[in-house]
């Protein structure tokens, strides 16, 4: 069991230097292209090489890269170079509404995706129907479309929610909840229908197994198979579908911050990105990686907990 | 080398049948409707896109003043005109173009870097496998929209990059997929053939493994287009996209910023989208089903089932009534049975609406202290048989019959079958180590399934069950009791299966081909175990078997069964030693061909 | 283990059959690296005649198997070697061994995944033909039909329309159409039923008889290998206990591992059986 934490736990480092460091030689790759996108279009050669200077991009990529990990782990990440603010410090105001609508989309995700991919599982019928109708729409209809289609709905011809911003839960608790009601929803019909049909297929298999007929002959309830014996064995492969889509969901966070215009990182970064700012682009890339590697080891020694084949490989 | 006896595959009767062929997978795509109506659809928006250059009625970036905002079916815009004057029709046409094209490069990229890389790592195994894994589930586990945006700080907006590079980030999927299929198809024994015929490497994999491979990947390569026109549209929506150039994403993001004014330009681009996607995803399925055959599998309407059982209710009850009249003397002891099975039937409804037999009426009597033996070849039913007394057939078998059990009709009473079922009557699996659960250990199962039939305290029921264990053969029950069942060896779980089943004091046991996975002599044991339990307990017993030889060594009674009926039945002296009906006698004469003769010197 | 190989646990045939028939000697199998190292055949030598069959007997993990596929260059062979026809074949790379596969074939135990789904039985046929550029495979795989005692029109058909028992016939064609002198049968007639188990036994002996084919007979029932062998090797966790006659290994065997797994075949006539068993509870109370 350690074992597993400690080998897990070494692979999410590893993924997550590989990751940082390509993706900093990606961005930094173009030096003078950068310093002229501070300077401004119109400036002089001369001057765009004092600003590669200045910034340090002259030195060899590797030492830059080094540089900015030993600020990584003092909790410097440079500064924008636009507003000059600490990228840290603009992470800490953008990031908390994206982990809110994150973690608030996860939760949903899982519950309802549970309760309807076990019921169609189990029982057949209309939670059955039900989720193959939802299936194909969530595969169909990208979330911002989605969004996009509610804010028509919900803002414009009834104006029921807010279609744009966003208020912190500090100011008000309920118009927090109305500014993320409509981005979640934009994001569960997808999630939910990918997660609760990869749910039913994976309960599916296992009610198929031999020992379900053998624990029926033995005259345990329906009720105790399903909840003890089919979804433990059913929750490794459920797992692996969170984690996946944990990380599904963060892309899906990021476009739907810009439909309904709301102070996250996927504004952030996209803005960022377009302009130029290195740091910023730099910073969100950092923390996505932190919060799937965490993701992806917690996954993993839930993994190992439930099945105690894992826990030896 | 996994199993001596491969599942003698057993009383298949829900193996569904594979078409014939196979190739007229195109045909039967064709007789889809929906299938055909997605085509269609497909085709029509790739016909619009590439008429684009000949057919647009203005140039994608052409502004006219009084087409701002103009509304649909204004004359010379028949879809009205975006906020800043241009003709959307037109740039519609323009976009198609794009967003296809877009399309079309994720989905090459993808195959290219997948489907190898997959055939490599299955094919290979080893190393390359480990590396190709390893880089695939990194690939898998990026968050790819930040990567896109991380990538536009170097590329600025650059259409075939960034789709390549998406291409790239959904390899994985079609990794996992072929690697899959080929890890399926390489340890099938036609690739081991053709390896022993000699064919190279390179000619097994033309020949035998790309054709595994192609359905799935097809079926993929419809999901991934799907996903790659929501993810184009979606980069550009983000602004990362090109605004000089129209396509489906950039026509959505200009017309949402004008959404108050002219709601109008939202809705096409996104129609097109969620229309285009929706197709993808319909075909992706008409196409699994299509190549699939036998992947779903049909269940009737309520009504239409309801319709077939009672036929054959009608059917077994009017059987049984006629052998009323016509008292059969054989049956006078019928009174004294533990369990007596009258007419028994077995159905498995069709597509077409009608019902395959595969038991036609058995009788069956089980005395207390008497094991019967149910003989028979694959496919003759007496597995169904066997399980439609404890009610363990798959939900869509029709049953129709009579078995009772102390005075009880536990197929028209389903609450006295579950009443039974555990209790009174208990089963042994054929297969030892998929019938326990993997994920508990031998000793929390045993507890649960007793704790389930009898009110026991957990202490209580585990000091029961491993005084059984120690009765049924276990060495050191309390160190077994521990263990998690891919830990012990299929003598072993079948002990323990055995044990779950006695644990309940039963007077019946269904055992299901006990034996037939063991070695031959860990059966011998498992047999002097039952041979035991049976004296000691009194127990009746229900022994499915293909073999004479457990037959003898165990039954005190035999019945042999051929297509779903009962042939011969009798004491095991009489039918063994002197079979009368032919089909008996030819089973019996096989047999005696791979028999041994006597021991000849003296133990 | 290699102690024990003396000669009376070697399977090695009376006379000299080196030159024409297969000779293997010490043959050593492992699977896994390093610590996960497992030897799966630890020292096997054996040797079969031409025209002659080999019984192979052993439970489930006795590496019996393993040694029929280390034949075919299937398994990763750790020591010893294997010779056919005088000549070295024990690791050769698969394009030297395309030659070979003339002279060495196999017919599977599981009839089900041993014919590709995709393909006809005529392609089925062909395949080795066109590898061994035999130019006119479809008369050939009319004569194997006929052979088989399949139909002629079974060649445009695929294996799912045939049964269990069809479909060993069609491996069965497969495996003769180069006209091979050794044929490894792996467990041939486990997966049928008895009646088709009788008599595809029956078209094994009746092709050897017109062939003149050697055998490797592997089965795990002792009986069965009696029923089609000259003579018979009992194999135990990797390694020959006894070898012999056919006769007096399945009758009079001397080793008491083979005597526990004759015993504990059970015969179908209770009273016999009953012997039996009371029989084979002495030999474990004795001790063995």
């Amino acid at each position: 069991m350690v074992n597993v934490i400690v080998m897990r736990l070494l692979r999410a480092t590893a993924v997550f230097f590989v990751v940082t460091f390509v993706t900093f030689a990606i961005v930094y790759a173009k030096p003078a292209a950068i310093a002229r996108n501070v300077v401004g279009i119109s400036a002089t050669d001369a001057a765009v090489q004092a600003e590669v200077t200045e910034l340090g991009l002259d030195r060899p990529l590797l030492e830059q890269y080094r540089h900015w990990l030993a600020g990584l782990f003092q909790g410097d990440l440079g500064q924008s170079f636009f507003t000059g603010q600490p990228v840290l410090t603009t992470l800490g105001i953008r990031f908390p509404v994206t982990l809110a609508l994150m973690l608030l989309s996860l939760v949903l995700t899982v519950v309802l995706s549970v309760l309807i991919g076990v019921a169609s599982a189990v029982r057949g019928g209309w939670p059955d129907r039900l989720l193959q109708i939802l299936s194909v729409v969530g595969a169909a209809v990208p979330s911002f479309i989605m969004a996009i289609g509610l804010v028509f709905a919900f803002s414009i011809a009834i104006p029921l929610f807010p279609a744009t911003g966003y208020v912190s839960p500090d100011v008000s608790l309920g118009d927090w909840a109305a500014s993320v009601t409509l981005p979640v929803a934009a994001i569960l019909v997808g999630s939910v229908a990918s997660a609760a049909a990869q749910f039913r297929g994976a309960v599916k298999e296992v009610l198929e197994r031999d020992f379900v007929r053998t624990l029926r002959a033995r005259g345990m309830s329906e009720r105790a198979i399903v909840y003890r014996h089919v979804l433990r064995n059913a929750g490794g492969p459920a797992l692996t579908v969170l984690s996946l889509l944990t990380i599904g969901l963060l892309g899906g966070v990021v476009i739907i911050e810009q439909v309904f215009a709301l102070p996250g990182m996927g504004a952030l970064v996209a803005g960022a990105a377009s302009q130029g700012d290195v740091p910023v682009v730099m910073g969100c890339v950092a923390v996505t990686v932190v919060l799937v590697s965490v993701v992806n080891l917690l996954t993993d020694v839930l993994i190992a907990v439930l099945n105690p084949k894992a826990r030896v490989s | 080398m996994t199993a001596e006896l491969p599942a003698a595959p057993g009383d298949t009767v829900g193996r569904p049948a594979a078409p014939r062929g196979r190739r007229d997978w195109v045909g039967r795509l064709l007789r889809n409707p929906m299938a055909v109506a997605c085509m269609v659809f497909l085709l029509a928006t790739v016909l619009f896109g590439l008429a684009g250059p000949w057919l647009a009625p203005h140039p994608p970036g052409a502004t006219q003043l009084d087409a701002v905002n103009a509304r649909p079916f204004t004359p010379g815009h028949l879809l009205g005109g975006d906020g800043s004057g241009r003709d959307i029709l037109s740039r519609l046409m323009w976009g198609t173009q794009r967003t296809l094209f877009a399309c079309v490069i994720i989905l090459c990229s993808a195959v290219i870097v997948g489907v190898p890389a997959g055939l490599v790592a299955g094919y290979r195994g080893g190393a390359a496998d480990s590396l190709i894994n390893w880089v695939s589930d990194l690939v898998m586990t990026l968050p790819g929209i930040v990567l896109l945006i991380a990538l536009y700080t170097l590329t600025g907006p650059n259409l075939v990059l960034a789709m390549a590079v998406f291409g790239v980030l959904v390899a994985p999927s079609y990794v996992r997929l072929v690697r899959g299929v080929v890890l399926g198809v390489r340890s099938e024994l036609y690739v081991d053939a053709a390896k022993a015929v000699g064919l190279s490497d390179a000619r097994i994999i033309g020949r035998h493994i790309l054709w595994a491979v192609r359905a799935p990947v097809i079926i993929q390569s419809s999901f991934v287009l799907g996903a790659g026109i929501a993810i184009q549209a979606a980069v550009d929506f983000l602004g990362l996209g090109d605004p000089s150039k129209a396509s489906w994403g950039v026509m959505l993001q200009e017309s949402f910023a004008n959404i108050y004014t002219n709601g109008w330009s939202v809705v096409w681009p996104a129609t097109l989208i969620t229309w285009t996607s929706l197709a993808l995803v319909l075909l992706g399925n008409a196409l699994r089903d299509a190549l699939q055959v036998g992947a779903s599998r049909h269940t009737l309407p309520r009504r239409a089932r309801q319709r077939l059982a009672a036929l054959l209710a009608e059917k077994a009850g009017a059987e049984l009534a006629e052998e009323a009249a016509t008292e059969r003397p054989e049956r006078a002891a019928a009174g004294e049975a533990l369990l007596s099975v009258r007419g028994v039937r077995v159905a498995y409804p069709s597509t077409d609406g009608s019902a395959a037999e595969v038991v036609q009426g058995v009788d069956l009597d089980v005395r207390k202290g008497e094991i019967r033996g149910l003989v028979g070849e694959s496919g003759s039913g007496k597995t169904q048989t066997a399980c439609s007394v404890l009610g363990l057939l798959s939900p869509q078998a029709l049953v129709g019959g009579s078995v009772v059990f102390d005075g009880e009709d536990l197929i028209a009473d389903p609450a006295a079958q579950a009443r039974a079922r555990g209790r009174r009557i208990a089963y042994i699996p054929q297969e030892p180590m998929t019938n326990l659960d993997p994920c508990f250990t031998v000793g929390a199962q045993l507890v649960y399934g007793l704790r389930a039939v009898r009110r026991l305290g957990r202490q209580e029921a585990r000091h029961e069950l491993l005084a059984l264990l120690a009765r049924v053969g276990i060495k050191e029950p309390e160190h077994v009791f521990g263990l998690y069942p891919h830990e012990i060896s299929g003598g072993m779980a079948q002990r323990v299966l055995i044990c779950g089943a006695i644990a309940a004091d039963p007077d019946l046991i269904i055992a299901d081909e006990p034996t037939t996975a063991l070695d031959v002599r860990v059966q011998a044991e498992v047999l002097d175990l039952l041979r035991e339990l049976r004296d000691e307990r009194g127990l009746g017993m229900i022994l499915v078997t293909h073999n004479f030889g457990v037959v003898a060594d165990l039954c005190d009674a035999v019945s042999v069964m051929r297509d779903g009926r009962i042939v011969e039945s009798g004491d095991v002296r009489t039918v063994l030693r002197d079979p009368r009906h032919p089909y008996t006698q030819e089973l019996l004469s096989s047999t005696r061909v791979v028999d041994l003769a006597e021991v000849a010197t003296d133990g | 283990m290699a102690e024990t190989v003396s000669d009376h646990t070697t399977a090695t045939g009376p006379g000299a059959v080196s030159d024409s028939g297969l000779q293997v000697t010490d043959l050593r199998v492992a699977y896994g690296r390093r610590r996960g190292r497992v030897e799966v055949v630890k020292g096997v030598s054996l040797a079969i005649a031409p025209g002659e069959t080999l019984g192979m007997v052993g439970e489930s993990g006795s590496g019996k198997t393993t040694i029929g596929r280390a034949l075919l260059g299937l398994a990763p062979v750790a020591g010893g070697t294997i010779t056919f026809r005088g000549q070295d074949i024990t690791s050769l790379p698969r394009s030297r061994r395309r030659a070979l596969a003339r002279d060495i074939q196999v017919v599977f135990q599981d009839p089900y995944s041993s014919l590709n789904p995709s393909m006809t039985i005529e392609d089925i046929l062909v395949e080795p033909l066109r590898v061994a550029g035999v130019a006119d495979g479809r008369t050939r795989v009319r004569e194997l039909l006929e052979q088989v005692g399949l139909p002629d029109d079974a060649g445009e058909r695929y294996p799912n329309e045939f049964s269990g028992g069809q479909r060993q016939r069609i491996a069965i064609a497969r495996a003769l159409a180069l006209r091979p002198g050794l044929i490894i049968c792996d467990e041939p007639t486990s997966a049928l039923d008895l009646t088709t188990q009788a008599k595809v036994l029956g078209l094994l002996r009746r092709i050897q008889r017109e062939t003149g084919a050697a055998y490797l007979f592997i089965s795990h029932d002792l009986g069965v290998v009696r029923e089609v062998s000259d003579r018979i090797a009992v194999l135990r966790e990797g390694a020959i206990v006894e070898t012999g006659d056919s006769e007096q290994v399945s009758l009079r065997p001397a080793h008491p591992y083979t005597r526990r797994l004759q015993l504990a075949t059970p015969v179908p006539d209770p009273d016999v059986q009953a012997r039996r068993r009371q029989r084979r509870r002495e030999l474990m109370e004795a001790g063995a």
